[in-house]
């Protein structure tokens, strides 16, 4: 039997008849087609599926789509203002904090969580925030790296660069 | 004018989608009409099915069909890459079916298969199937397996012995061994990993009743390869009637290279419910126990020299745990991937190895990241530390003793690579090892460690320092030596390019091999950009797709750029000189008057005669006026084979700090020299050492792939798997030094795989150096905080000093 839930991702309201079992991260994905958000493992041990539920970051394969009734959700796709990516894309770009790209909707989601938190956090700080987050690709080094610069970035209220076009990055690549 | 990329820290083209979410993965593909399948699979280890009823299934909600392994006429799997390179290997070969028939020989095998409207009435299906089930004892042990009275698996394998094969010299390694000053023993453990890419696999699986063709999506690092074995080997469909392609690959690390049942079985399945859609995804604990592992050697080895250091001979025994079945390429990695570079980077004039693959009751090993490489460094490097430690020498001076000298390349190891049937044999390209070396050693303050160790002694730690110098062969490979070692999926190993430049002037590359992370978007694009001319932006690189692609052997073993890219650089070799003959046309001079400056051709002498590369495009394209016997459009395609394989090397250097109370260790410090050749874009580089140390540093402390007795895997899900988090780690110091290989035209040598060859013997080495003042001089991995307490009870109970 199907429950009704309202809710808006990413600005906008949406309205759902869901499944009791269905988990969050299955309404985002296969009802709104919002796959951006990934689904890595069976047991909340990968991240992969972190998005934003009122404010804070929350696995979207904990919860289900019916305890999101009447919240606020933001995921990957939502971070970016038109065509101004949000400080962490664009630092995850910047430095290389991504490879095969799986983990880093959650990765993102997990680091943006921190930065509300903290404006200036260490690496250690960053390190314990994104524990709960896998990443077979990077050894996390630039991950580490590109959250700490959107940190920077966010105090400064530097303006973030346009997406698009190919650049050199701005370090050698050297953590 | 070039354009300077060549070498460059490029951000990578592809990113933009992947940090927004537009990334598009197998699962992510939504196609219509789409329907959903899940497998059954044996919660035995070892087992004959007596029957499967399937009745109760097929009448579950919104079930379209139930198939059990009688119902599937395909073939078994291919073996691709059997044991080989020397006469009479004989491989004593057991495939998988696409679903099991008989019997199931690990936990995981696939046995029935449902197919139906949603993922989760697939699911709640299996659960109605009913099989009949005569369990069996099982054997998870490789070195247990083959003793007298383990379980058998197969019947044409006795022992469970899969090959029994030899590689060196024998006769003049047991007499190096017998007259040596010095013989040192150890039998050690390179556990079972499980490689874990983020995305796990899946496939969907189409057949166009009105077309009567195929086209399976695929998560996969060989979608060619794939088309190939899964039409000539697996259904007998004809190749030209199936489409593969790969999305968007979330990592694979080696798991995405083979031939898997379910790929085979969404074809068979699509085709049978009248050609719609399915797809099937893995779950992570299906991906656990149905995608391949890797490593799973239990070595014994002896290395013998004298007094003062130098090695004499190196003489290795391994059983190699291949599964209840094999994987595509499983033989081939502990054999000619391993036993074949054994002696490393060092001249040892002796070297000996036999390797016998053996089945058991556990899933199939195949490569995962280094594949064979990995399990050879931490053979030889930890045998290096042992003999040092008996002659009482320092480990480095050790290395620095027996590396190959400079002058000693192109080189001809005794480990083998030079004794394939038919004479066909690669050498080691290039090679400097001390100035790497000696950098690492600077980075680490390697001889004023001691005062630290006292200072880690006064805080309740032991201080431990480990190196690490190894080589890898990338760039595989010559394609008649390949086909000499006993690879045989058909064909060869070169690569291809296809490089068309278009109407606008617009650029697209297509190329047979196939990333799952790596930046080749944007590596291809910085070579075409330098050779051409032309701006990144113009270029686009189109791969892993059979349709519209090059045919390819796709992206494993760190070949990409060695092969791949000097394939890309001939494509673009042949547009330049069919745009030079053209430019001759429309310039009225002879070519050899033509000079070519990146993208402009101009007349020599006359700087004001000049046509762009787009000029010419869009002329030659057009073909409105050609030259005699010049067919129009700027399209080109080149294969290219390998004369060599290529060899990074280096040496890494790990310091950790094991706490005496509890065991645990703390990776403090880790620097990492490697050299590997020049880089097309050094920040991809980094990238790929920082993620290959990780893997290979979670292998040393945490990672390992469990069985109970009777093969239930223990660690079955990523909550039972230590896979490295952020926290746990320090941040990783690279350098470098820079031998190009003389191989290829970019001189390149390949780094996907070095970090996880070389950082798992530093790291493991590290730990035993710290514990060594108890006396420990060999431990084996995972070194979790409970064997190490363990061990540290031991030795102290001994009476080993504190």
């Amino acid at each position: 039997m199907a429950e009704h839930i309202s809710f808006v991702v990413n600005g906008d309201r949406r309205e759902l008849d869901v499944e009791p079992r269905r988990l969050l991260v299955q309404a985002l994905r296969e009802d709104l087609d919002l796959t951006g958000t990934h689904v890595g493992c069976d047991t909340s041990q990968c991240g992969a599926c972190t998005v934003s539920v009122d404010g804070r970051a929350v696995k979207s394969c904990t919860m289900l789509a019916v305890q999101a009734d009447g919240s606020t959700v933001v995921t990957i796709e939502g971070l970016a203002t038109g065509d101004k990516l949000h400080p962490l894309q664009a630092a995850f770009w910047e430095k290389h904090g991504l490879q095969c790209g799986f983990c880093t909707p959650g990765m993102i989601m997990a680091a943006a969580d921190l930065l509300q938190r903290t404006t200036d956090p260490s690496d250690e700080e960053i390190r314990h925030a994104i524990e709960g987050n896998y990443c077979r690709c990077t050894g996390y080094q630039n991950i580490v790296a590109a959250i700490r610069e959107a940190a920077a970035t966010m105090r400064t209220g530097a303006a973030v660069p346009a997406r698009g076009r190919a650049s050199r990055a701005a370090t050698n690549g050297q953590a | 004018m070039a354009i300077d990329v060549l070498g460059a820290p490029i951000k990578r083209t592809e990113d933009p989608r992947f940090i927004t979410g537009k990334g598009r993965y197998l699962d992510d593909i939504k196609l219509t009409g789409m329907v959903h399948m899940a497998i059954l699979r044996s919660p035995y280890a070892h087992a004959n099915i007596r029957s499967v009823d399937t009745a109760a299934a097929k009448a579950m909600p919104g079930v379209l069909a139930v198939f059990t392994g009688a119902d599937i006429p395909y073939n078994p799997l291919p073996m691709a890459w059997p044991a080989g390179g020397s006469s009479g290997i004989q491989n004593n070969i057991n495939m998988p079916r696409v679903l099991a028939t008989d019997s199931v020989k690990w936990t995981g095998e696939g046995v029935a298969a449902v197919v139906a409207e949603t993922p989760e009435q697939a699911v709640d299906a299996l659960e109605a199937i009913s099989v009949d089930w005569e369990p069996l004892p099982a054997v998870v042990d490789a070195e247990k397996a083959t003793q007298p009275g383990a379980p058998q698996l197969h019947e044409n394998a006795p022992n469970n012995v899969v090959f029994t094969w030899t590689v060196g010299d024998k006769a003049g390694t047991d007499a190096a061994i017998e007259s040596a000053e010095v013989v040192v023993r150890q039998r050690i453990v390179n556990q079972r990993l499980i490689p874990n890419p983020m995305e796990v696999r899946g496939d969907i699986g189409w057949y166009n009743p009105g077309t009567d063709e195929y086209t399976i999506w695929m998560s996969s690092q060989t979608p060619h390869i794939m088309r190939l074995l899964l039409t000539a080997f697996v259904t007998g469909i004809p190749e030209h009637k199936v489409r593969c392609i790969a999305p968007d690959v979330g990592g694979a690390f080696g798991t995405k290279i083979f031939c898997y049942a379910d790929m085979a079985l969404v074809m068979f399945a699509s085709k049978a419910i009248g050609g719609r859609p399915v797809k099937w995804v893995e779950s992570r604990r299906e991906n656990y126990q149905s995608t391949t592992h890797g490593r799973d050697h239990i070595t014994y080895l002896e290395i013998a020299g004298n007094r003062d250091g130098e090695i004499a001979g190196l003489r290795v025994k391994t059983y190699a745990n291949l599964g209840g079945r094999l994987s595509t390429i499983g033989a081939g990695v502990p054999t000619t991937l391993y036993g074949r570079v054994l002696a490393g980077c060092y001249k040892f004039p002796n070297v000996f190895a036999e390797v016998t693959g053996v089945y058991t009751n556990t899933t199939f090993v195949d490569a995962y990241r280094g594949a064979g490489r990995p399990e050879a460094t931490y053979v030889v490097e930890r045998a290096m530390d042992l003999f040092a430690d008996e002659i009482g020498m320092d480990p480095a001076a050790i290395r620095r003793k027996n590396f190959l000298p400079t002058d000693a390349f192109p080189y001809d190891n005794p480990s083998g690579l030079g004794t394939a049937v038919n004479g066909e044999k690669i050498f080691i390209d290039s090679g400097n090892y001390e100035p790497a070396l000696n950098k690492a050693l600077t980075m680490v303050n390697y001889y004023e460690l001691d005062k630290a160790k006292k200072e880690a002694r006064r805080r309740g730690k032991y201080l431990g320092v480990g190196l690490s110098s190894y080589i890898e062969v990338c760039g595989v490979a010559p394609s008649k030596w390949i086909g000499a070692v006993g690879e045989g999926w058909g064909a060869a190993m070169w690569e291809s390019a296809n490089l068309k430049v278009h109407l606008t002037g617009k650029v697209i590359l297509t190329m047979g091999t196939s990333p799952q992370g790596q930046g080749h978007e944007t590596t291809y694009a910085q070579i075409i950009s330098h050779e051409l001319g032309l701006p990144m932006e113009d270029i686009i690189v189109q791969h892993s797709d059979t349709q519209g692609t090059p045919f390819g052997y796709g992206s494993y073993g760190s070949r990409t750029a060695a092969v791949g890219g000097a394939a890309a650089i001939k494509a673009a070799g042949k547009v330049r000189d069919k745009a030079k003959r053209y430019a001759a046309h429309m310039l009225e001079a002879s070519v050899d008057d033509i000079e070519v400056d990146g993208a402009s051709f101009r007349v020599k002498g006359s700087p004001d005669k000049v046509k762009t590369l787009q000029e010419i495009a869009f002329a030659l394209d057009l073909g409105f006026s050609l030259p005699e016997g010049m067919e129009p459009y700027l399209d080109e395609t080149a294969y290219h084979d390998t004369p060599n394989c290529t060899w990074p090397f280096g040496t890494h250097i790990a310091l950790v700090e094991v706490d005496e109370a509890t065991g645990k260790v703390d990776l403090v410090k880790y620097v990492a020299v490697d050299d590997v050749g020049k880089k097309i874009n050094p920040m991809i580089v980094d990238g790929q050492l920082h993620g290959g140390i990780v893997q290979g540093v979670g292998q040393a402390l945490w990672e390992g792939a469990l069985y109970g007795d009777d093969g239930q895997l223990l660690s079955g899900s990523m909550l039972d798997y230590a896979l490295p988090r952020a926290s746990w780690l320090p941040n990783l110091e690279l350098d470098e030094t820079v031998t190009p290989s003389p191989v290829n035209p970019l001189g390149v040598k390949g780094v996907g795989e070095a970090g996880a060859i070389a950082s798992t013997a530093a790291v493991s080495n590290a730990v035993i150096d710290a514990l060594s003042p108890l006396g420990i001089r060999h431990l084996d991995m995972p070194y979790t905080p409970q064997t190490v307490w363990r061990a540290i009870q031991a030795a102290t109970s001994k009476g080993g000093s504190a």
